[in-house]
């Protein structure tokens, strides 16, 4: 068994672009994913950055797929995914899960917490259901009390951490975390990503983290992947990237983040 | 003398309270950043300035006070024309801003026609001027263009052009950057302190974030609950916050040039000290009230 999860090679995919869509004929492809190959090792947590547009959602949802790719190979844990149907995706399924943006529209309004995180337990035929779920509240620190609340009834931070319990109760390995503090206030944004460090260390999880907060990023990630118009453009442990990035693109990232200190002239 | 002055301002929606006691100045010129986590009541302030507040939400005490007159005590009609004369609202998404049916041009300049009685052909000249100030290129097809067609970016300079159009004395920017990318941010950001500088506009800048108020702002006021917790210079905020919510907000904030020391969520003490001190204001003000 080798020591990469997931492992990918030349992979592409593309969009029809509609709004040039000639009247008559097929629409012209964009290309949002240009051939990337890379590999994450198990127990990584891997930041994927880059600006909007930079693919990092595409890449995200197919490496999972939840999206169906063009060409190239996505091996995880050893197996060839990126042309299986549903039937043989469905165990796979178990084992990745994903955690989104916004949890007010990820999450069904009119479920109980404990349905919407018992949901992905019944579908994965799971027993000891109601066991597994009050595992996974206690997991994400809420309290049991919180089974029968209906999302409207939490806070942003707390629904985030329902959407986390739903992803960890099925104890996948790989867990995609998609823009998942950027709705949040700083200080819930601290108490998940706390949370999520936590769950990485004591589940010994894999995580993808996509974001375009790169102090975020430099907080949470041991390695990071710059991706620029669908190309990555840097990859390497971050504490390296972010001391001596190599990629110019990498470089005016950084220069753009507006540190909460004062410096003079920063606007030029 | 300051420009736009808040006294003691009330607002409740029913009985709760929305803004407690909110008394702030923005002097001629200043940036002044509106600072607080969600629901602390800071686009609330922006909108009570405007006149746009929503209809369940009502300033029950206090004042404001714009160039000295008293938008409170004023009838709808003139307060409009006042508002509408000395005031602008850069807002927080330019794409549920702009009617997504109509072309960019005739959406502008309707503000400069319709409310300051201008002629169209003058209005979309002022426009087309603006547009080449915050640097669009081929202002002419832009002003023909449908929303959908322009970039986020775009889009935000053209609200932009259409807020300085009228030459405002101050704007209102609820977190004109959150939707945009980092290095755009950072272009629209220039783009309004340079704008703001050349015409000597204040600038009520409402945002969750202190990396940008740290860049662009010189004064700020930081909220929680409707509640005013510290006013202050930035450059005081950042070398020393004068009240340890401000002080727990700014090491909750994350900084890539220091990640081990940053990200402490808010305490629970400082939060209920701070719940403790609306509390305690609110009683005093019922007593008040009786």
């Amino acid at each position: 068994m080798s020591d990469a999860l997931f492992e990918i090679r030349d992979l592409r995919l593309s969009f029809p672009d509609l709004a040039h869509k000639p009247l008559f004929g097929s629409a012209p492809r964009i290309e949002v994913l240009k051939g990337l190959s890379f590999d994450i090792a198990r127990g990584d947590v891997v930041g994927i950055v880059g600006g909007s547009g930079s693919g990092k959602s595409t890449l995200g949802r197919a490496m999972i797929r939840l999206l169906d790719v063009e060409s190239g190979e996505i091996r995880f844990d050893g197996t060839e995914i990126s042309q299986l149907g549903e039937t043989d995706l469905r165990p796979l399924r178990r084992r990745m899960q994903m955690i989104f943006q916004d949890p007010m529209s990820s999450l069904n309004p009119r479920h109980t917490v404990a349905r919407l995180i018992a949901g992905p337990l019944h579908l994965h035929g799971f027993d000891q259901i109601r066991a597994r779920v009050d595992q996974a509240l206690s997991q994400v620190g809420l309290p049991l009390s919180f089974r029968s609340r209906y999302p409207h009834e939490l806070s942003g931070g707390q629904r985030q951490r329902v959407g986390i319990a739903r992803a960890i109760a099925t104890e996948p390995e790989f867990i995609l975390a998609d823009e998942v503090v950027s709705g949040l206030d700083v200080s819930s944004q601290a108490q998940v990503l706390n949370l999520l460090e936590r769950l990485v260390s004591d589940m010994g999880l894999t995580l993808g983290f996509i974001s375009h907060d790169l102090s975020v990023v430099r907080r949470l990630c041991k390695t990071t992947l710059v991706l620029h118009r669908g190309e990555i453009v840097e990859q390497a442990e971050t504490a390296a990237l972010f001391g001596a990035p190599t990629a110019q693109y990498t470089r005016d990232l950084l220069d753009a983040i507006p540190l909460p200190e004062v410096t003079p002239g920063w606007l030029g | 003398m300051s420009f736009l002055e808040l006294k003691n301002l009330d607002a409740h929606v029913g009985r709760l309270p929305i803004l407690r006691d909110v008394s702030l100045q923005v002097a001629p010129g200043e940036v002044r950043a509106l600072v607080g986590e969600s629901g602390a009541g800071k686009s609330m302030i922006g909108k009570a300035i405007l006149g746009t507040l929503p209809d369940a939400i009502l300033v029950t005490g206090g004042q404001i006070l714009l160039e000295g007159e008293d938008l409170q005590r004023m009838r709808a009609k003139d307060r409009r024309r006042l508002i509408g004369a000395k005031a602008a609202l850069i807002p927080q998404d330019p794409l549920t801003a702009l009617n997504p049916a109509r072309r960019v041009g005739p959406q502008i300049c309707n503000r400069l026609v319709d409310i300051l009685g201008w002629r169209r052909q003058e209005a979309e000249a002022r426009v087309v001027e603006l547009l080449h100030e915050v640097h669009i290129p081929a202002p002419d097809r832009v002003m023909r263009a449908y929303p959908h067609e322009l970039s986020g970016g775009m889009r935000q300079r053209i609200l932009i052009a259409s807020a300085f159009a009228a030459e405002p004395q101050l704007i209102v920017a609820d977190e004109p950057t959150t939707a945009l990318d980092v290095t755009v941010q950072k272009q629209i950001l220039r783009l309004i302190r340079d704008l703001q500088a050349r015409h000597g506009t204040a600038l009520l800048f409402v945002t969750h974030d202190l990396g940008v108020v740290s860049k662009l702002c010189q004064s700020m006021t930081v909220l929680y609950g409707g509640k005013v917790i510290e006013d202050t210079s930035v450059d005081q905020f950042f070398r020393a916050p004068g009240h340890a919510y401000s002080a727990a907000l700014l090491a909750a904030t994350p900084k890539y040039t220091d990640p081990d020391s940053s990200l402490m969520p808010v305490p629970e003490a400082v939060i209920s000290a701070v719940e403790a001190e609306i509390a305690a204001h609110d009683a005093a003000h019922q007593k008040g009230a009786v």
